[in-house]
């Protein structure tokens, strides 16, 4: 017990769970016996309410606090390289490849839209993760589930261009990143099914008008 | 936190104890914000918070063959970084990280008085939230903001569960006086 704690009157044994109970982590016991009490209670039904906004604000305040720079991802990634070796999986450079393109993307951004691109990325590894359990029943690499038909080029997306629109973009392609980012440009792998010169060109061009595309130009 | 996502973290932590940097890598992007967050309240300065992550994270790449799974990921890392947490600012005590006298996190809300003028109660219920002692901060982050319950909070902060629902009672209501001293009534306490 710290000075904090050093009070006379304490809560009341409900009156004490109200915070958990605006946060929706009692159990199911200790919630029904919350509820019947602030039913009963006009007084503690005041409280909880003033609780309610508490949280809320709460929230909001730690929302406000931004996210971290990818500078700490760097950091943690190469103080693992130091690491010794260890496991029969060292899965995915290729995901660490376009988590530090996209990182260097945009300016370090706090607030919302970091956290957004991070989640897509994260959404993007989990897809990714369960197509190699699923594949294999066990550890792959990403890049070792890619199959070698389909057309490749070499792709550079604008600066500007978002995660949300390069997924897009890969969705309406059929398109996959099997490498890079090298000199800013990835190689993407379009369909399953190698193409005919003609049809192979003719994808090129579109891919090359696409307006978040800045440079497309076929790969082996 | 669901039950789907606890289990899909503790897989992600077996992946690890291998040697995954894939499953690394989610592992971080799912919970390096929140963490990144709770570090940044307890030391108040976002360089010594984005370094505090990188050491939690290298503490599980690490430590996560010794994981038995008897809480949620998320406790882990969270009472991983209230310890690195801690440890840090024990080393800057008599530096700019002391816990009382640091200057606060850049503060863009208004004083509470100001925002008592404005009406904008939120804001100056934000402002006072961030006048809490370390001790408060954390507590009622960990309840609020991390959902965390109360054996959990216990866990992370190697409290007694009593003390837990205590002590954040009083930091509701040094809150409470806090608001009152900028002029703000809640009808509690």
């Amino acid at each position: 017990m710290t000075a904090n704690d050093k009070e006379l009157a304490g809560p009341g044994d409900i009156e004490a769970l109200l915070p958990w109970r605006a946060a929706g982590t009692l159990s199911a016991e200790e919630t029904r016996l919350v509820d019947a009490a602030l039913a009963n209670d006009p007084a503690l039904a005041r409280q909880y309410e003033v609780i309610k906004d508490e949280l809320a604000e709460t929230v909001l305040l730690n929302e406000n606090l931004g996210a971290p720079s990818t500078r700490a991802l760097e950091k943690l990634f190469g103080a693992i390289d130091a690491e010794p070796a260890r496991g029969a999986s060292q899965a995915s450079g290729l995901m660490a490849r376009l988590g530090a393109f996209f990182g260097g993307l945009s300016p370090r951004t706090l607030g919302w839209a970091a956290a957004a691109a991070m989640l897509a990325l994260v959404l993007q590894a989990g897809i990714i993760t369960n197509a190699v359990v699923k594949q294999s029943g066990g550890y792959q690499t990403a890049s070792s589930t890619v199959s070698t038909a389909g057309t490749r080029a070499l792709v550079k997306f604008k600066s500007d261009a978002t995660f949300d629109q390069i997924t897009a973009f890969l969705v309406a392609y059929h398109g996959s990143v099997v490498a890079g980012p090298q000199a800013g440009m990835f190689t993407v792998k379009f369909g399953d099914t190698a193409l005919s010169a003609k049809d192979a060109e003719q994808l090129i061009a579109k891919v090359k008008a696409d307006n978040i595309v800045t440079f497309a130009a076929a790969t082996q | 936190m669901s039950a789907t996502q606890a289990a899909s973290d503790e897989s992600l932590i077996g992946r690890i104890a291998q040697g995954d940097r894939l499953a690394m890598q989610v592992l971080y992007g799912r919970h390096h914000v929140r963490v990144y967050r709770f570090a940044l309240r307890l030391v108040r300065k976002e360089q010594v918070a984005e370094d505090l992550i990188s050491e939690v994270f290298l503490d599980v790449w690490r430590q996560a063959g010794k994981f038995e799974g008897r809480s949620a990921v998320s406790t882990w890392l969270l009472a991983i970084t209230r310890f690195k947490a801690l440890s840090a600012l024990r080393k800057k005590r008599d530096a700019e990280l002391d816990d009382e006298t640091a200057a606060a996190i850049e503060d863009t809300s208004d004083t509470p008085e100001v925002a008592v003028a404005k009406k904008d109660t939120g804001n100056a219920l934000r402002n006072c939230l961030t006048r809490l002692s370390r001790e408060h901060r954390e507590i009622v982050d960990l309840v609020y903001y991390h959902e965390k319950s109360v054996e959990e909070v216990a866990e992370i902060a190697g409290i007694p569960v009593n003390t837990v629902k205590t002590r954040l009672f009083y930091a509701r209501k040094k809150l409470a006086e806090l608001l009152k001293e900028a002029g703000i009534e809640r009808g509690w306490p």
